[in-house]
């Protein structure tokens, strides 16, 4: 276990706490407007000031950190549930057609700027959390589509494979028998990566007014309404991006540690 | 149609290019104003978008009459008129020697044309309720002009003061959207689309000429960018500044003047009268029960507005306070609900343009109609989409916008009209408004107009928008108050 390993897991743990509270306790009812209380510098009585409209920012972050880990799972759930498939069909027909027409469709999705995807998405389908996470999720199947075939292509030429075909296996059983387990590290690894670059994308999209709705807190959406009172009531902004910080950080950091405790080449290394 | 459309989040980073690239105009007789929407292209007479207006009203193009900064109407190109006994003759005596930028003269055949273009057939006048009750426009000599109505109208010369009624000269008409011509007290001299107007003074007015030479008006759509351009003082002028949380700040800095005054712009929270459950007047009076004013006006205006209970300018002399009519009271709000069959509440949409008021307010709203058990699901739309689906298709339950056109009371007598309120005693007093001249009548008329909207809830009625201006500490002349979608440069000079 490496150091990062830990700082990495602590953080994203700590997030994902407060999300998991969030569903049973907050410090007040996020939505709950209280104009006479606005922005309300960090104290006593709220642990991270409140808001515009006098809502408690503490409670604000705790559940938008909710919705930030929903639209990223599920966003990563989609790019792993549709990549992988994919990215181990063409490793089994490689240099065939079906290969050709996946690595090419890859590349296309590849060649636009993901974010630039997702905005033009939900601005097509209407902003909102659901259509953010089809956006997210999109740009996230060939990214594993590609690690898959990638890591997939080498098994293939390895002598347990070659027994498994001569033993009469299907590609198809091959592939998810033989293959999959062996990518699987890799497949975490990436996840936790895409899944940061989740939170990001979310709150890019929510920021330019197209991700979660309002009453739903959504940081990105924070920091949007915290522009014009940065100026007078700087915790409106620094709060959210901090929350944003600490999230994708934590996940880098953990990846990556992942990655080293994982990875037996880097191990062996590392030894 | 009009609405006070500052919006947020516009195009912010071509807007800061715009802001720091703004040269400063200290230099004597010159002046940079600032907005935030730039005008699609510069003919008053054709086109719905205030901007238009914000730039040339006034400053280019003159009407018949016009509004003064106070609200008044008063003679423009129109010296004095006569209007006959039966009030269907109104004979305008025009002023002397006026020309227009182009070196043409301005005489009666001008104003036959534009009034003869603004009502025909096929006018693509935004406004062309205006012109309807002319009957005939005839040419008495170059200095006289006769206009007949086909019934008395009361409200006329308001009327032929619209940036929709100024004057324009058939010889420039076919350039006016890329090359403005009228007969102001300044002459358009250049046009940077995504960045400025650029006025000059025009030596040959008839009138009190200007006290500037040249007046440059720029478009900084972003708040944030609007607030960094005023600090770093690369602008001398923003009328309608766009964000009231920042003002404070202006206010306690001597290199600043803040002006707050009033608009024309009733704020409303709109509800499709014809679509259920809105076409119930104990839904619509809960949900006007259901809203607290002061708490709008105070989350998203930061205190700047007044709070209205009629669809009427509170500074009109006019105006009735109806705000008793639908006091914050969520109990009576459920009460309300619970007899129109609705004691759980129910489900609607909240459609909200991009400006602060309708974005911010629209949060408050909802969270106040959710107390009540009304769970608004709120939709944000830029202006476009806003047109197309809420005023053009009818396709909303409810929406908040402000309606920024002067004494427009009368949009309720069309049912037509988005908000669809049909009421026919409504629509026989408007007609009754138009036909009586007599002042104390009208005001007896426009009182009893705006009890009935209000005791029908046909919308609920949130504040009047403030006038919010931020100029530096040497800007003299600057209107207030916002009548007519207008930035009045002709009175406008820097400090001695």
């Amino acid at each position: 276990m490496t150091r990062s390993l830990i700082l990495g897991a602590v953080l994203s743990s700590l997030v994902v706490l407060a999300a998991l509270t969030s569903f049973v306790w907050t410090p007040y009812d996020h939505a709950a407007m209280n104009i006479p209380d606005k922005l309300q510098p960090p104290g006593a009585a709220h642990w991270f000031g409140t808001d515009h409209f006098g809502r408690d920012l503490f409670s604000m972050i705790m559940v938008g950190a909710r919705t930030s880990i929903a639209v990223a799972l599920v966003a990563v759930g989609i790019g792993m549930g549709l990549g992988v498939p994919l990215g181990l069909m063409a490793a089994a027909r490689k240099g065939g057609w079906i290969d050709e027409v996946i690595m090419r469709g890859n590349d296309l999705v590849f060649a636009f700027p993901s974010l630039v995807i997702a905005i033009l998405i939900t601005a097509v389908l209407g902003a909102g959390a659901v259509n953010a996470i089809i956006a997210i999720g999109i740009f996230n199947i060939p990214v594993f589509a590609r690690i898959t075939r990638g890591a997939a292509l080498s098994l293939w030429e390895r002598e347990f494979i070659l027994a498994a075909r001569v033993a009469g296996k299907s590609d198809a059983r091959i592939s998810a028998e033989h293959i999959l387990p062996n990518v699987t590290n890799l497949l975490i690894v990436q996840g936790t990566i895409q899944f940061s670059l989740g939170i990001l994308a979310e709150a890019g999209l929510s920021y330019v007014g197209l991700g979660a709705q309002p009453p739903t807190p959504s940081w990105g959406r924070m920091l949007a309404d915290a522009q014009t009172m940065v100026s007078f009531a700087p915790h409106l902004a620094l709060i959210p991006g901090l929350a944003i910080i600490v999230t994708v950080l934590g996940l880098n950091l953990m990846g990556d540690g992942l990655r080293d405790w994982l990875d037996p080449r880097l191990r062996v290394a590392r030894a | 149609m009009r609405f006070a459309t500052f919006g947020r989040r516009l195009a912010p980073a071509a807007a800061l290019a715009a802001g720091l690239l703004a040269v400063p105009a200290w230099a004597d007789g010159e002046m940079t104003v600032a907005m935030q929407l730039e005008p699609p292209h510069l003919d008053p007479t054709s086109a719905a978008a205030g901007a238009i207006d914000s730039v040339l009203y006034s400053n280019v193009f003159e009407g018949l009459t016009r509004f003064m900064g106070d609200g008044s109407v008063v003679p423009g190109l129109a010296e004095s008129w006569e209007i006959s006994d039966d009030g269907l003759v109104y004979t305008f005596k025009l002023h002397d020697g006026v020309t227009f930028h182009d070196g043409t003269t301005m005489d009666a055949e001008d104003v036959k044309f534009s009034l003869d273009r603004a009502r025909a057939e096929d006018s693509a006048n935004a406004q062309k309720a205006l012109f309807t009750g002319i009957s005939d426009v005839a040419v008495i000599d170059p200095q006289t002009v006769r206009v007949t109505l086909s019934e008395p109208n009361g409200s006329f010369l308001f009327n032929m003061a619209w940036g929709d009624a100024v004057i324009v000269a058939p010889e420039s008409i076919e350039g006016i959207k890329q090359m403005p011509i009228g007969t102001g007290a300044f002459k358009f001299t250049e046009w940077v689309q995504g960045d400025r107007i650029v006025l000059d003074k025009n030596p040959d007015y008839w009138g009190t000429p200007a006290v500037l030479d040249k007046a440059t008006f720029k478009f900084i759509s972003d708040p944030t960018a609007a607030f960094a351009a005023m600090m770093a003082e690369d602008i001398d002028v923003f009328t309608g500044f766009p964000a009231p949380e920042n003002l404070p700040q202006f206010e306690a800095d001597d290199r600043f003047q803040v002006l707050v005054g009033s608009t024309e712009g009733e704020t409303i929270l709109a509800m499709n009268n014809k679509r259920a459950p809105f076409d119930d007047i104990r839904v619509r009076e809960a949900v006007a029960h259901a809203i607290d004013r002061q708490a709008i006006i105070d989350g998203a205006m930061f205190g700047y507005g007044t709070p209205i209970g009629t669809h009427f300018a509170p500074h009109n002399p006019a105006y009735v306070d109806l705000t008793g009519l639908s006091e914050y009271d969520p109990e009576k709000s459920r009460a309300l609900l619970a007899e129109a069959g609705h004691p759980d509440g129910f489900t609607t949409t909240l459609h909200l343009p991009p400006p602060s008021y309708a974005r911010r307010g629209g949060e408050i709203v909802a969270a106040q109609l959710a107390e009540v058990g009304i769970k608004a699901e709120i939709i944000n739309v830029e202006w476009a989409q806003w047109l197309e689906t809420v005023f053009k298709g009818k396709d909303f339950g409810l929406t908040i916008v402000s309606h920024t056109e002067p004494m427009d009371i009368g949009i309720y007598a069309r049912p037509d009209y988005y908000f669809q309120y049909d009421n026919p005693d409504f629509q026989a007093l408007m007609k009754t408004l138009d036909e009586t001249t007599d002042p104390g009548k009208r005001t007896e008329l426009l009182q009893q107009a705006q009890r009935i909207i209000a005791e029908d809830y046909v919308n609920g009625y949130l504040f009047q928008l403030a006038a919010l201006t931020v100029a530096k500490a040497g800007v003299r002349g600057l209107w207030a108050n916002a009548p007519t979608q207008a930035t009045d440069l002709t009175a406008v000079s820097w400090a001695e």
